[in-house]
């Protein structure tokens, strides 16, 4: 209940932010919306000597489409602007799909996206979403930005490719250039709970074929699954019963889940199979 | 504010302390304090307002839920640090002297309480989402407390009482 | 022309009145334990244990005591020397304090620690070095029993093995016989899971030992301030009239704050040393992980049946997992509760339980969360036996039970395991429930949507339980019987002042108990204040849980409020010049018989009794109650809920929900409406979502909000009431029976045999709670039941 002392600094420049870090990178961590490490100090399972908060930095909160559609969502985007942004549900369905889903209203308020993606909990939603979307992370950092794309971005439980002088500054999705839809179905036993299976389905089509597709799944496996060869399936067919049949079939194999209490690893699989259908069949539930 | 200004230990060497600004139901309050401190331990301990009430360590029941310039926040899971400069509200600033607000007179008419302990996080994000939209229908009640929970109450009642107080500020808005 | 003051106006009996209580809880002015603050008060914090079950070789405090602002760091050893390492519980064993041969379960408590604030307090825990060396674990009562297992509880001499105890009730004989005879004889295996009442305020106590008064003032989060009274004057050696403990306002109760736990008494032994108030609040792991939990119980049972659906004989055995201690608060001659009220609504000519209490690694508990002692278990196996039995013989459900229940003319009825139950309605209730939910439609909506390969299916429960514990014959616990109190005081000008033995954590008390006295007195319940939870004040009583205040406590009540009215009217007798005999009462009034205008108003009788009395009668009017009750009382309650299950998924819906409840005399049908919806979800998160388990070392799984599964609004089904139903007990003052656990109690059972229903055909007869997605799904597939609890791990 009562985290371990530390210091704390909240820079009002990205500057003063990533001097800050300069310094004390090893023993610092960053606080966004603080919904997942608050948490974790509370408990004691993390005890960083230095936060370094950057919720007075300016120019952050924008989720926002540019000239090319390329979207960008800043580190302070909350999870709540996401799930009430009609942007997203016109331009990123997978991402409207999921919005809704992350944790509970009152902790959307605070959380964000980037934040979540930068805590690379094994059991986080949208790192499946943005990993179905081909998304990247902007990382700034002394020698400027850099873009780390998603797939290289999660080293492993709970560690992100981020150096420790670097700050993540937004992630990027790219623009669909074909029709976009999709869906995320996230199996819970109630708002709030961990996904016993998560589903993250993005394709684009063009002329009634896919032109693109990516599929991800959470909490069947140590960390998030990109389901390459289903979403590979996919290319160039029509959505029709037979090619959904073999993309969560696919998909399913691809899982690696384990039994707990949450469910037989059997079960898993087999909903990751039926989340995939019905994510593609554009069913939700 | 009183002659003295504060009495206190002299703090150990090495401990990090942190002067921040908030205001606290309208009143502007200087604190001194660590920064390790949880903001809903900044109101019940430091500033006495013992109506923010804390349920669990997992950031799960939101009996702790307050409006951080008016958006509700479970105020277990933020630093009090995280304050400096901004507005909180928590349950003894939704009346008025003379007044209650709607919402607590909602769920006193409609029985959305028995021992009260979730009251005050439940009734700070009912006033969130009428603020926001001020016809919700039932289904987006009991989506927007869905990260505050109730032992007692079973939900049914508390969804009535915001709906009836969602109904009062509708019409006072009318009449005006 | 009657004068009579309208009953429901002044906030009588009848009136949904509004709750005198909100007040402060909308304003957030509560005030809850960990609320109070007291001058030069400190903060104490538990260390707890790791493991499940070790010895403990050595216990390191220097680097914690180095730690600027910490006064005081408590172990086992230290306790050991004030004789209070351990303590007595409420069931005649004995529980640790802190611990010091061994740990007896994950989470026990080792050492504490006091400071200056409960940061520093927890730094110093952190800072607190123990050595353990592990031992064979213990998790459930097959381990438990095996003669190879580690006995848990060597501290206690004599102690050979892991049973605490056997029971036996009932007829053996009758009951083998009319299983000779059975025509069918229908078997059901369950387990009802680990789970725990949680409510949202776990525990807590200020302890504040005054040296210059040697006075003891305990604030804590009690159900049973007076048990607690006595428990600490024999724990602690105090003169039980230097022991104050004030239960202020609790954050929900549930049967979770009844014991009293190990965090009580560090606070206070901490007080008392340090000479200044100590502060414990719990956080929600050690609230989940270490104070009373409920269930855990096995149970075999059989039901030996006539062709046409008779039952003839019923054989339970059940086996309790009590935890490391048995620490429960119950009823001290029935050792598994009252386990064998079970099949009370139903006419069955023989019946025999037995069932055995062990030893495990785990924290001590079984007895809570709505349970009314253990009747949560009794209706639960209850009534999935009747439904499995009614598929088994292919007879209605709904049918099969009325051919069983007890008829209108067999009340009052001695059930095969010695109860009275003497009143009930069950065939107009079941009717009620029935109709409210189309059961005849919904049937055939049902056969309609299986030939389109979805699955629906209704489930019943019905229940008679015993509430309002009870009769001095047979109802006591550590020797106490178990009686309530009430003390009344009107003043001058009418107004009064209540004073029960009894402490609300959300029931409505300060609102309910003003209504009885409305009732019997007239007085308008906004003119009488009620108190309770201070034992300094308050007349003794053995706390509210179990459903036993309106029962027993609210009888209280209604006597002292009726030797107020006596003495009244020798005063009203007075002040209209006419003998005793010649006064009669209406609501609020006495009058001369014959003569209605001719009246005094109780009010008036109020002041007389202070300025105007009869010769040689005692000024004032005020009185006291104690009492007995005769009997336990019986309200009857219909569950029936309509699910779908998406058998792709195993996920399961609530489609309709209806409640028929028949408790009598409502005081506050507002009140009793809102015990019922806590009740239904609660009974709907037992049957969908929550469960505690352990792994093979004892590793709680559920010990947080994450594991352990509460239901939120998005999730609890809404709930339809019905109230038309109303059968008096006949023994209680104003007819009230008990009402708050009813659907904690009957609930669980018709959600699981709803879906069980929904999965007719399939050839599964039993899945274990919680019904979560995958335990279905997992039915479906293989056509088998699933038992036990969810496994922490299993590998694949």
């Amino acid at each position: 209940m009562y985290p371990t002392r530390f210091r704390y600094e909240a820079p009002r420049e990205l500057d003063e932010a990533l001097a800050l870090l300069r310094e004390h990178g090893d023993e610092a961590k960053v606080l966004a919306g603080g919904q997942s490490l608050v948490p974790l100090m509370k408990l004691r399972f993390a005890a960083p000597e230095l936060l370094v908060d950057i919720n007075n930095l300016p120019g952050l909160d924008h989720h926002e489409v540019d000239a090319d559609g390329n979207l960008h969502v800043g580190a302070l985007c909350r999870h709540a602007t996401l799930e009430r942004s009609d942007l997203l549900r016109e331009k990123q369905p997978t991402m409207a799909a999921a919005a809704p889903l992350i944790a509970d209203p009152i902790v959307r308020n605070r959380g964000t996206l980037v934040g979540s993606l930068c805590h690379a909990d094994p059991q986080g939603d949208w790192a499946s979403v943005v990993l179905a979307l081909d998304g990247s992370i902007v990382a700034a950092g002394p020698g400027g930005r850099r873009s780390i794309p998603a797939r290289d971005f999660v080293l492993g439980p709970f560690q992100n490719a981020l150096a420790p002088d670097e700050i993540a500054v937004e992630a990027v999705i790219p623009a669909p250039r074909g029709t976009p839809s999709g869906g995320y179905l996230k199996l819970e036993r109630r708002v709030g709970d961990f996904a016993t299976v998560g589903v993250a389905v993005a394709v684009e089509t063009t002329d009634g074929r896919v032109t693109r597709a990516g599929i991800a799944l959470t909490g069947v496996g140590g960390a998030t699954i990109d389901c390459a060869d289903a979403a590979e399936a996919l290319l160039g067919r029509p959505l029709d019963g037979d090619t959904i049949e073999e993309a969560a079939t696919l998909a399913a194999r691809d899982a690696r889940p384990k039994s707990d209490h949450r469910g037989s690893a059997q079960y898993k699989r087999h909903m990751v199979h039926t989340f995939v259908v019905r994510a593609l069949e554009g069913t939700t539930r | 504010m009183t002659i003295v200004h504060e009495v206190r230990d002299e703090p150990a060497h090495d401990v990090p302390e942190r002067r921040i600004t908030v205001t606290v139901n309208g009143t502007r309050k200087v604190i001194e304090c660590e920064p390790r401190l949880l903001l809903s331990h900044l109101l019940r301990q430091g500033l006495r307002l013992t109506g923010t009430h804390m349920g669990c360590d997992t950031t799960n029941c939101g009996a702790c839920t307050v409006l951080v310039d008016g958006t509700p926040v479970k105020s277990c899971t933020m630093l009090a640090v995280q304050a400096d400069g901004h507005e909180v509200t928590t349950v003894e600033g939704l009346a008025t002297a003379s007044e209650l607000h709607p919402v607590q007179e909602g769920f006193r008419e409609e029985h959305g309480l028995q021992c009260g302990f979730c009251t005050p996080g439940m009734m700070l994000a009912s006033k969130a989402l009428l603020d926001r939209n001020p016809d919700p229908s039932e289904e987006d009640v009991r989506w927007a407390l869905s990260g505050n929970l109730c032992r007692c109450t079973g939900y049914q009642n508390i969804v009535k009482s915001v709906l009836w107080a969602a109904a009062k500020l509708r019409s006072e808005r009318e009449d005006q | 022309m009657t004068k009579a003051l309208d009953e429901v106006k002044i906030g009588g009996i009848g009136a949904s009145r509004k709750r005198v209580e909100d007040s402060r809880f909308i304003r957030g002015k509560g005030r809850y334990t960990d609320d109070i603050v007291l001058p030069g008060m400190l903060h104490m914090e538990i260390l707890r244990s790791p493991m499940a079950h070790a010895r403990i070789k050595s216990i390191d405090t220097s680097k914690a005591w180095e730690i600027p602002g910490v006064h005081l760091v408590l172990t086992g050893e230290m306790a050991a020397t004030r004789n209070l390492a351990w303590m007595p519980t409420l069931s005649y064993d004995t529980q640790a304090v802190l611990a010091t041969d061994k740990v007896r379960f994950q989470g026990q408590e080792v050492a504490c620690v006091v400071a200056d604030d409960p940061y520093i307090a927890k730094d110093a825990c952190d800072a607190i070095d123990v050595e353990y060396e592990p031992l064979p674990v213990v998790v459930n009562p097959e381990q438990a029993l095996d003669e190879d297992a580690p006995v848990i509880r060597d501290d206690k001499a004599g102690q050979d093995g892991n049973v605490i105890y056997h029971w036996e009730v009932g007829d053996k004989t009758g009951t083998d016989r009319a299983f000779e005879r059975a025509d069918r004889i229908s078997k059901l295996r369950l387990h009802y899971p680990r789970s725990h009442p949680s409510p949202i305020e776990c525990c807590a106590s200020v302890a504040d030992y005054d040296r210059a008064t040697q006075k003891l003032t305990v604030y804590m989060t009690t159900q049973a301030p007076h048990i607690v009274r006595a428990a600490v004057a024999m724990i602690a050696e105090l003169p039980e009239h230097m022991i104050r403990i004030v239960s202020p306002d609790i954050g929900g109760g549930f049967g979770n704050k009844v014991p009293v736990y190990p965090g009580y008494v560090c606070s206070i032994l901490c007080s008392i040393l340090l000479e200044r108030p100590v502060k414990w609040i719990e956080d929600k792991s050690g609230n989940l992980i270490s104070t009373g939990f409920a269930r855990d119980m096995y149970l075999d049972s059989e039901l030996a049946l006539r062709e046409d659906g008779k039952i003839l004989g019923v054989r339970i055995h059940a086996d309790a997992d009590h935890g490391a201690f048995f620490a429960d608060a119950q009823p001290s001659k029935f050792k598994i509760g009252l386990l064998h009220s079970a099949f009370a609504c139903y006419d069955i000519p023989a019946a025999h339980l037995t069932a055995r209490g062990v030893y495990t690694n785990k924290a001590p508990g079984g007895v809570a969360y709505r349970c009314s002692f253990r009747v949560t278990e009794a209706m639960f196996f209850q009534e999935r036996m009747v439904h499995q039995a009614a598929k088994d013989l292919g007879i209605d459900p709904a049918e099969f039970r009325r051919r069983n229940f007890v008829r209108a003319d067999q009340f009052p009825y001695r059930t095969p395991f010695g109860f009275l139950v003497d009143s009930g309605q069950p065939e107009k209730c079941l009717d009620v429930g029935l109709k409210a939910i189309g059961y005849e439609d919904f049937l055939k909506q049902k056969e309609e949507a299986r030939k389109r390969g979805r699955l629906l299916g209704i489930g019943i429960s019905t229940m008679t339980e015993p509430l309002g514990a009870g009769n001095s014959r047979e109802y006591d616990i550590l020797g106490i019987k178990m009686f309530d109190s009430a003390e009344l005081r009107v003043h001058l000008t009418g107004k009064a002042l209540l004073r029960v033995g009894t402490k609300s954590q959300g029931q409505g008390h300060e609102t309910t108990w003003a209504q009885i006295v409305s009732h019997e007195l007239g007085i308008p319940a906004e003119d009488v204040t009620v108190e309770e939870g201070d034992t300094d004040t308050a007349p003794f009583g053995m706390g509210t849980y179990a459903s036993r205040s309106t029962p027993v406590g609210g009888a209280a009540i209604s006597m002292v409020s009726r030797k107020i009215r006596a003495k009244a009217r020798k005063l009203a007798a007075h002040l209209l010049e006419v003998s005793e005999e010649d006064i009669e009462w209406e609501l609020g009034r006495f009058y001369v018989r014959g003569v209605p205008d001719r009246g005094v108003t109780i009010q008036e009788c109020a002041m007389a009794a202070y300025s105007n009395m009869p010769d040689g009668m005692e000024p004032g009017l005020e009185n006291h109650a104690y009492y007995d009750p005769p009997n336990l009382t019986w309200p009857f309650a219909v569950y029936i809920v309509t699910v779908e299950v998406d058998p792709e998924s195993g996920v399961w819906d609530v489609l309709n929900l209806v409640a028929v409840d028949d408790c009598g005399v409502r005081i506050n049908p507002m009140i009793v409406e809102g015990q019922i919806m806590g009740g239904l979800t609660e009974a709907y998160a037992m049957s969908n979502m929550q469960f505690i388990t352990f792994d093979e070392e004892g590793n709680c799984v559920g010990s947080n909000y994450m594991d352990y599964l509460l239901p939120t609004a998005w999730e609890t089904p809404g709930f339809e009431l019905h109230s038309e139903v109303v059968t008096p007990s006949p023994h209680h003052p104003i007819g009230a029976k008990g009402i708050g656990e009813c659907a904690a109690v009957g609930g669980p059972a018709a959600f699981v045999n709803a879906v069980m229903d929904a999965l007719d055909g399939t050839g599964v007869r039993n899945i274990d709670m919680p019904l979560l997605p995958d335990r279905v799904w997992q039915a479906l597939q293989t056509g088998q039941d699933v038992s036990g609890v969810p496994p922490v791990r299993t590998d694949d």
